[in-house]
Formats: structure tokens, C-alpha cells, sequence
């Protein structure tokens, strides 16, 4: 079956590299200096194919930190703050949209 | 339970050193990730939205209360405190690092669990029923079938490369409580007329996007033959499956375009091939496996002891028992299925603490033995009458008592796109929502038996083709809608259900699924005429009118 990460690359407004850690599979975005963080308000935010082609590129290149690079659609708030895109990019980034039988701080 | 050997724990054993291995080359860059991927999804670890999922299989769904330990100790070392139970017998942990994963498939190797084959083109966990051994409708455990299948089947060159993943799944009892016909291939374990217990042998079921329901190829089958005929019905579709169109790639769509008749035909002539040769069961060393399964030492006891007729009149005690407890081939004993559908929560979740208990009380009151069906819930398999009241008290200080079993709360639900990356649309919380909307336990009980299935995608992990009232999540430019099937069926008079009109959006669906109820409520002959049987004598129009009548 077709993952979204397998469809063509798409650019329609602003988007951000997103991709998962290797090591945990965490979220991760693409920042300007060109690291990766956990934090979406860093992450450097593309709206040409061609950037986010050629960033994909670059994340390719660091296969041993990330895995399945790929561009994701957000949205600006009136305050400057980065938002996820659609509600698949909000739940990366926020995590599933209930509680879980125990929150993190728990275990 | 079966009672692994020296040759399965060296092979677990092997397999975690080897993946080991794996994971330090693809941290040092050794192997790509395109490299990697096919080598963890072989050991059942998926990459989902924001982590690992690492998903375990637990064959025929006989866990023992150490195993249940170690899965409890999984979810609290590994991941976040709990593990998801899942709609094939196996059990899943959302949150694990591949950078402990090694470790977690050590610990799990231990009590003989691992992640093998719970993903791939190869033959994955074989299901059965998880009330075997110890149904009053069983003509014989299909245990031991499934074991030896297992044992075949297990890293088998020949079919670890298939054109598309492939599911058995078998029974041994007359009421079909695995979901038999959905399975690439279903086994019946059937009587002929000189007495002797065989297999009728169903090929091409499956659900996602194209559904089907597997056709009998072969009435009776002889239980010598197995091994060969499984075989031969797995060599005809790795010789002609589609390889070229993943949606056409499953062994129904080949079935469907050869006719049942050809199939079965084409599976003949392979079968005549080899079925004399290698591959024949012999009688001692069925024996030699039917031995490494220990049942219980069941006491001399009869039924309806005294302790349960007091018990009985409570009326909380009372509406559980006549909910969740099932007769047992054994007299004096009983089936106990614990209710993993609280309101407002995810069905099949189940936490480390909970789990712990669950073993605990496996080892007090069920001989150490705990099963998982498919709707995703628990049972206690072998417990004595006697016990249900002090054992009830326990299960409901750890929320698994709840006397929801078979009704319109336990809804079993795909994780969807909370979790999932093939996910277009959530289950999860259309499930909550209907366990919070339909939380009166007597209107519940007044609706009577009626499954809900939830699927976030068309992939169908929810089973939605066979709920009575089947619930697809779709995806309309960036919002989420949800198509409604009613009448499908999983048991022995399996059927798919059939879609009543266009999807509602998310925040009409539970209203939707309201109405549809209050409908059947209003159209039944009589109380005791089920949904689905209200469903089949009206069709789905007086439905469908009441759905889009005001929408």
C-alpha cells in the first residue's frame, strides 16, 4: 500500500522538512542552520520546490540520523508561531488527540 | 499451554544477536535505510507517525501469566506503560526506541515471544479461537493444527517472500468466534461421516479494499494432509499472485479472478504432486507435539456450586456473569472474558500494572493461562465456578469487569490516524465517543448484541466490512468523513455489510451511528431480534432514510 510519503513532492504554500529520528522516531524538522529539532517553532520553512527538493537531498545524505525526509504543509499563526498543516501533521507533532492510558511524566 | 523446546529457544536466541547486529550497523551507517526497513519489519518493528511500533505475536492467543510479566515489563521499561492488544492475537507497544529495541526482544525471547513474522510478505501469526480447548463446541483443540503449522511455516524459505502478507486462521468449534471466512486461508475443523475430525479448507478471504469472504475449496481434508495441502494452496498463489499491483496482490484476488472452481483445481494437481511425500503427518509425530501441550489438572467439581447461587443474587455480579462468562467444556469450570472497553478509552489498551494483575490473577484462578481474541479483549480460560465472585471483585478493582462484552461498547477499532501512517482519518475517538454516548449499561443491554467495527484507512484493520455497523474514516480535501456499512457479519454465517450512502464528517458520525440505532430500536419484531438480524429482514433502507432523512 501507498504510504503520503511515497506521493509525488507537491509544494503549495509553506511547508517545513519534516522526517522521524533514527534512533527513537522521534519527530524531527529541518532547521536553517541545518540541524534537526524536535521543535517545530525552529524549523526552517520552505515554499519552493526547488529548496525543498534540494533539502531532501541533504537529509538523504544523513540517512544515520533521520529516516523518510519529506515535506510537510504548516501554517502561520498571526503571532509568527509555526502550525502544523493538517490534522496528520498535528498529531507528529502533538501526539495522538486523547489522553493515553499513562502520560510520559508518569512512567 | 504448548511448552516451547530447546530448538525454538535457540532460534529466538539467534534471531535477537542477529538483529543486534543489524540495528549497530545501521547506526554506523552500514546499511541504509532502505537496507534496514525489510530487515525490522521481520522482527515486527514498524516505523508509525511519531515512533517504533514493535508488534508481538502471541500464537493461537495463549499467553501464559509469564509471559503476560515480561509483556508487562515491556511496557514499562521500553515504552510508555502500556501495550495495545490487537485485532490478530498479537500485541502491540507504540513508543519503542530502536536503540533499546535489541534489548526489548531479548527480554521477551526469555519467555519465548518475539516479533517474527508479524509483518512482511510472509505467513503471519495463525489465529484461532480463544475460547479453544476449553469450548462446549469444539469437535477438538485446533491448538495443535496451528502449532504444527507454525513450526512449518516459521522462516520457511519457500514462503517467506510472498506476493502479499498471507493470514490462516482455524477453528475447531461449530460458532465461529475467529472471524474464519476473513482469512487468506480459513480452517474448519469438521467430522465426515465415518467420524473421522479433518479440515474443510476455505481460501481467498481478506478485507481492505476489495473484500471477500473465503470460498470452501475442499470439504474434507484429511488431518495427515495438512502440511501438504497448505502447501500446495501456498505454491499455486506464490506461482500466480500479482506481484505487479499491490492492491491486487492478496491470494482473494486471485481466488476471485480464477474462480474458486480453478483454484481448487489448480491446488489439486499441486497437491498430487506432493501430498505422498515428505509432507504427510505421521501419527507419532503429531503425538510428539499434541505432548508439549499441558492442560490443566481440572478438579472433580460440579456445576452451579453453591458459592455462585449466593454470588447470583447480586445484581452487579449477576449482570457480569450473564455477560462475561461463558460455559466450559469442563463442568465446574467457567470461561472468563475480561472487557478491555472502558468508556471513554481505547479499546485493547491495557496497562504494565494492569497487565501484572491480569498475571497474577491467571496464576490464582486460571492456571496460569490467559487468552486474546480478536475484538481485542482478555479471557481467564479455565476458572472454577466457585471462584467467579472472589475473581469478579478483583477483575473490577483493575477496571477489566466491565459487563460490556458483545455490546455496542465493545467496538473494536484500528488505532487510525492517532497512531498509524497508512491512516486517513481517526478511530480511536469515534470509538470513545460512542462508549460515552451509549454508557448506559441498560440501554446497552436493551440494544442487545451489535458489533461496531472502525477502520481508519481502506487498508480495514478494523474489520469495519464485517461490524453490524461498520464505520470506514475516509479523507475529503483535508477533512475527515466516515462511510457507514451495516449488516456485515463475522461468525459462521459471515457476511459484508453494505455501505447506506454518502460519508458523514467527523463530527456528525456518532450522531449518525445514534440514529441508526434508535432506528433498529423502533423496526425490531421484538426485543430479542438482533441488529443485524433486524438489518438482513428489512434491508438497509428504512435506515438509510432515517440517516439522510434531516442531513
Amino acid at each position: 500500500m501507498t504510504s503520503p510519503l511515497d506521493q509525488k513532492l507537491r509544494i503549495e504554500g509553506p511547508v517545513v522538512i519534516t522526517a522521524n529520528r533514527l534512533r527513537d522516531g522521534a519527530v524531527i524538522y529541518r532547521t536553517r542552520q541545518g540541524h534537526w529539532t524536535t521543535d517545530l517553532d525552529a524549523a526552517l520553512i520552505v515554499t519552493d520546490a526547488q529548496e525543498a527538493a534540494a533539502l531532501l537531498s541533504a537529509a538523504a545524505a544523513e540517512g544515520v540520523l533521520v529516516v523518510g525526509a519529506y515535506p510537510a504543509p504548516v501554517e502561520i499563526a498571526a503571532d509568527g508561531r509555526i502550525l502544523p498543516g493538517n490534522l496528520r501533521e498535528r498529531i507528529r507533532s502533538s501526539g495522538p488527540t486523547f489522553d493515553l492510558p499513562r502520560v510520559p511524566a508518569d512512567v | 499451554m504448548y511448552i516451547y523446546d530447546e530448538f525454538d529457544q535457540t532460534l529466538l536466541d539467534e534471531r535477537v544477536s542477529e538483529f543486534r547486529d543489524q540495528v549497530k550497523r545501521r547506526f554506523a551507517g552500514e546499511l541504509t535505510e532502505e537496507e534496514f526497513r525489510p530487515l525490522r519489519l521481520m522482527n515486527g518493528a514498524y516505523l508509525q507517525l511519531h515512533a517504533y511500533m514493535l508488534r508481538i505475536s502471541i500464537p493461537y492467543g495463549t499467553i501464559s501469566s509469564k509471559q503476560m510479566r515480561a509483556l508487562a515489563h515491556v511496557a514499562r521499561h521500553y515504552d510508555r506503560g502500556y501495550g495495545h492488544f490487537t485485532t490478530r492475537q498479537n500485541i502491540q507497544f507504540h513508543w519503542i526506541k530502536l536503540e533499546e529495541l535489541p534489548n526489548a526482544m531479548a527480554d521477551l525471547a526469555r519467555v519465548g515471544l518475539h516479533g517474527m513474522q508479524t509483518s512482511g510478505n510472509c505467513v503471519r501469526n495463525i489465529s484461532t479461537d480463544q475460547w479453544a480447548g476449553v469450548a462446549r463446541d469444539e469437535i477438538e483443540d485446533p491448538r495443535l493444527w496451528a502449532e504444527i503449522l507454525r513450526q512449518h511455516l516459521t522462516l520457511h524459505p519457500e514462503f517467506s517472500f510472498l506476493p502479499r502478507k498471507f493470514k490462516i486462521g482455524i477453528t475447531g468449534a461449530t460458532h465461529d468466534r475467529a472471524a474464519i471466512r476473513m482469512h487468506d486461508i480459513g480452517l474448519y475443523m469438521r467430522r465426515n461421516e465415518a467420524g473421522e475430525v479433518g479440515f474443510e479448507v476455505a481460501v481467498g478471504g481478506g478485507l481492505g479494499r476489495t473484500p471477500y469472504l473465503a470460498q470452501t475449496i475442499r470439504e474434507f481434508l484429511p488431518k495427515r494432509h495438512l502440511l501438504s495441502y497448505i502447501e500446495a494452496i501456498l505454491r499455486v498463489y506464490n506461482q500466480y499472485g500479482r506481484r505487479d499491483n499491490i492492491w491486487k496482490a492478496r491470494i482473494k484476488i486471485l481466488v476471485h479472478d480464477l474462480g474458486a472452481e480453478k483454484f481448487a483445481r489448480e491446488v489439486e494437481a499441486e497437491w498430487a504432486e506432493t501430498k505422498d511425500e515428505g509432507l504427510a503427518l505421521e501419527d507419532k509425530n503429531i503425538a510428539e507435539i499434541a505432548k508439549r501441550f499441558v492442560y490443566p489438572d481440572y478438579e472433580i467439581l460440579s456445576d452451579h456450586p453453591p458459592e455462585l447461587a449466593g454470588a447470583l443474587k447480586d445484581a452487579e455480579f449477576k449482570t457480569w456473569y450473564f455477560n462475561s462468562v461463558a460455559p466450559h467444556r469442563v463442568s465446574g469450570y467457567a470461561i472468563v472474558t475480561l472487557s478491555l472497553k472502558p468508556e471513554g478509552k481505547t479499546g485493547g489498551d491495557c496497562t504494565a500494572e494492569q497487565m501484572d494483575a491480569i498475571a497474577d490473577l491467571a496464576d490464582r484462578y486460571s492456571f496460569g493461562e490467559i487468552r486474546n481474541g480478536h475484538e481485542h479483549n482478555l479471557c481467564l480460560p479455565h476458572v472454577r465456578q466457585r471462584d467467579l465472585p472472589e475473581l469478579w471483585r478483583k477483575l473490577e478493582a483493575i477496571g477489566v469487569a466491565i459487563p460490556n462484552v458483545n455490546l455496542i461498547t465493545d467496538i473494536i477499532a484500528c488505532p487510525g490516524l492517532d497512531y498509524c501512517s497508512l491512516a486517513n482519518a481517526r478511530s480511536i475517538p469515534i470509538a470513545m465517543e460512542l462508549t460515552r454516548r451509549f454508557r448506559d449499561l441498560d440501554l446497552q443491554r436493551n440494544i442487545g448484541r451489535l458489533h461496531i467495527n472502525v477502520s481508519g484507512c481502506i487498508n480495514a484493520c478494523g474489520h469495519h466490512h464485517i461490524g453490524h455497523i461498520g464505520i470506514l474514516g475516509v479523507e475529503k480535501q483535508g477533512e475527515e468523513f466516515y462511510q457507514i456499512t451495516l449488516g456485515g457479519k463475522a461468525d459462521e454465517n459471515a457476511r459484508l455489510g453494505t455501505l447506506i450512502g454518502p460519508a458523514v464528517p467527523y463530527e456528525k458520525c456518532v450522531d449518525v451511528i445514534e440514529d441508526i440505532v434508535a432506528a433498529y430500536i423502533e423496526l425490531r419484531e421484538r426485543p430479542d431480534e438482533i441488529f443485524v438480524d433486524t438489518v438482513k429482514r428489512l434491508g438497509i433502507q428504512p435506515f438509510k432514510d432515517r440517516v439522510y432523512a434531516t442531513r
